[in-house]
């Protein structure tokens, strides 16, 4: 088995194992949007064209305790480290955590639509599509996420610093998700949808290949 | 192409944490086969050393060849051939015995995982294989991590306390797998306060004191308190 | 010795040429014909502006030397210009709100060039942040290196997808698109500040070698 596949294998056990967790994760996610309505008011109008925006905002605050908390398991007894010394290729160990990670967010952010579409009244008819721009937005975080989670579970004050270091890198992954996402809810007479997955691939093609250069570095002692 | 002798070679090797010098100026030297005890006070070095030589921890100054391979320029080399157990488990809580060995064994090839039932039987856990590492006492996760060790099939071993928290029963399994090692030719770095089992089981020992070498010598020789003889 | 004085030569250098720049701009240009006095900020902004882009590029070359080289001369030398880009960036943001209230009647106008500048001040101030809770020296440096690349190369992506996502609604200037009457004084107080950021570099740069030297120092005797 290549190391990426067995590594791959490991990873989504990890998850399958602590679901009682994801759980959680979706109940804080689920209950930001609807605190976001709360500030915002009732008025249906706002919320619906608001939408998008609020969801993208549930899903990156709720990254930050699926990112960190993949590491934690790692960390704890120096799981990680043990692979490492087997060896392992670190670079099988970051692709497989980061992809596990953006399918943990992928399927957080696809069981927050239907909240987003009862509390807002924002549906949208082209699901695939929709599903799609989750997926290519939950891979953008999860890149370099991965890689600053696995930095900060080895450092004091991990909390504040996953995201202090994170939300300034992903602000593209914001502002093209929310948009895309805006546009399948509002309709997209110009076409513009494709021009905002563009820039979410990008993105991805970009962060999947540093951060996987650079991940061994960040776990090296 | 005789094969390498000496199976550690290390010189002035010294590890920081902060101000403190863990590890401070350590050399030695050990041969194959040989069984070391490491042992000192507690913050003497002995675990930055094992450390440092697995590769596990860098090396701040000094330099070292383990498996006759160095540890900054082979890395990969040393870590293929050496073993570590560590004070922490490397161990996944969520995870059954069972499965935390198949995901080392996955990574080392299919033979390895067709040794992982003969080792859960080796140090006692067959029974209890399938629970998850969460539910398990503080000894039975040191047996675990024990075959987590022996599943690498290495040359050299680098055992960390292996005897803390056993049982009785763990310190004969232990040392049945010692005895094992000894008999397959491999290296084995022992740390451990045990003075009374390190005499019998090792070859030779080293005494550290505040990350230097406090002395040197057969095993035999080895008073109380890490004192030479 | 010439090395030491390296950075204050440069202070002496920029101060002077700063003054003379800033007050040929603020005092002596012509004001420009529609806004008038408040376009005089493009004086310090321009030169702001360049000055950063070229502290945390600096930076960025830093981080990359680092990794590939280990001397940890280079992870000192990332920490100054760290503090100095982030510092001008911070200012850089502060001219644009200055320049925006009485202009367009706001604090902030959402100016794609801005608001990258702002996103940077976060992600390079973060690494800062990073830098204080990590005790190893070692694992410090090359954690800072690695985020500063990531930052760094993060900025383009950040700018176009700020452009893209502003250009939908509207066309706000911002001082630079505004066309200049007088390029000197400008010209001036960027080369000013550029010696004087590369005098703050050097004795920031030199602070953090020194303070490294006794971290790094090796164990003592017996």
């Amino acid at each position: 088995m290549s190391p990426l596949r067995a590594a791959l294998r490991k990873d989504l056990l990890l998850h399958w194992r602590t679901r009682a967790q994801v759980v959680a994760v979706y109940g804080f996610g689920a209950s930001a949007l609807l605190l976001f309505s709360f500030a915002v008011g009732p008025s249906a109008g706002v919320l619906r064209e608001h939408a998008a925006g609020f969801l993208w905002l549930g899903l990156l605050l709720s990254s930050t305790l699926t990112l960190a908390e993949s590491f934690h398991a790692e960390a704890e007894h120096r799981a990680l480290e043990g692979l490492l010394l087997l060896p392992v290729s670190p670079r099988a160990l970051y692709y497989a955590k980061a992809l596990a990670n953006a399918l943990a967010l992928a399927a957080l952010g696809a069981g927050l639509v239907p909240v987003m579409v009862i509390l807002y009244d924002a549906a949208t008819p082209r699901i695939p599509a929709l599903l799609g721009i989750i997926l290519l937005g939950s891979a953008g975080l999860s890149a370099p996420g991965t890689l600053y989670a696995a930095m900060t579970s080895q450092a004091r004050a991990r909390q504040t610093l996953l995201p202090l270091l994170l939300f300034p890198l992903v602000v593209p992954v914001l502002l093209a998700a929310v948009k895309g996402t805006a546009l399948l809810i509002h309709g997209d007479p110009m076409g513009q949808l494709r021009s905002w997955a563009l820039l979410l691939v990008c993105f991805n093609v970009i962060h999947w290949s540093l951060c996987g250069l650079l991940f061994e570095r960040v776990v090296e002692d | 192409m005789t094969p390498d002798p000496w199976a550690i070679e290390a010189s002035g090797l010294g590890r920081r944490y902060g101000r403190r010098w863990a590890l401070a100026d350590v050399s030695l030297a050990v041969r194959r086969g040989v069984r070391l005890m490491v042992t000192g006070r507690n913050g003497s070095g002995k675990s930055t050393l094992l450390r440092v030589l697995a590769t596990a921890a860098r090396a701040d100054r000094g330099t070292a060849r383990v498996a006759g391979y160095d540890i900054r320029a082979a890395r990969d080399e040393v870590r293929r051939r050496v073993a570590l157990l560590d004070h922490r488990s490397g161990l996944y809580d969520a995870l059954s015995a069972r499965e935390n060995l198949h995901v080392s064994a996955t990574f080392l090839g299919a033979e390895a995982a067709r040794r992982v039932p003969g080792l859960l039987c080796t140090v006692g856990l067959a029974e209890r294989a399938d629970d998850p590492v969460s539910a398990y006492s503080a000894g039975m996760r040191k047996r675990l991590s024990l075959a987590r060790a022996l599943l690498q099939e290495a040359e050299v071993y680098l055992l960390d306390e292996p005897y803390g928290e056993l049982d009785p029963p763990g310190f004969r399994l232990l040392d049945a797998a010692l005895d094992d090692l000894k008999e397959k030719g491999a290296t084995v770095l022992l740390a451990s306060h045990l003075l009374e089992r390190g005499r019998e089981r090792c070859d030779e020992a080293i005494v550290l004191d505040e990350g230097r070498l406090a002395w040197s010598g057969p095993a035999a020789d080895l008073r109380e308190a890490g004192a030479p003889a | 010795m010439r090395a030491d004085r390296f950075p204050y030569a440069m202070l002496a250098l920029g101060f002077p040429l700063l003054l003379w720049g800033s007050y040929w701009g603020l005092f002596l240009a012509p004001g420009e014909t529609y806004m008038g006095d408040v376009q005089r900020i493009m004086y310090v902004h321009v030169p702001t502006a360049w000055n950063a882009m070229l502290a945390l590029t600096f930076a960025f070359a830093c981080a990359v030397l680092f990794l590939l080289r280990g001397d940890p001369a280079w992870d000192a030398r990332l920490e100054g210009a760290l503090e100095v880009g982030v510092t001008l960036s911070g200012l850089l943001c502060l001219q644009g709100a200055i320049w925006a209230k009485p202009t367009w009647g706001v604090w902030w106008d959402w100016d794609p060039r801005l608001t990258t500048t702002a996103v940077m001040v976060f992600a390079f101030g973060g690494i800062l942040a990073l830098r204080q809770f990590v005790d190893d020296p070692v694992k410090r440096a090359t954690w800072s290196a690695v985020a500063a690349v990531i930052a760094y190369v993060d900025v383009p992506i950040v700018y176009f997808s700020v452009k893209w996502w502003n250009s939908l609604h509207q066309t706000q200037s911002s001082p630079e698109t505004v066309s200049r009457a007088f390029h000197w004084p400008l010209r001036i107080n960027a080369v000013g500040m550029l010696f004087l950021m590369t005098g703050l570099i050097s004795l920031r740069a030199r602070l953090a070698a020194l303070r490294r030297d006794e971290e790094l120092a090796p164990p003592g005797p017996r």
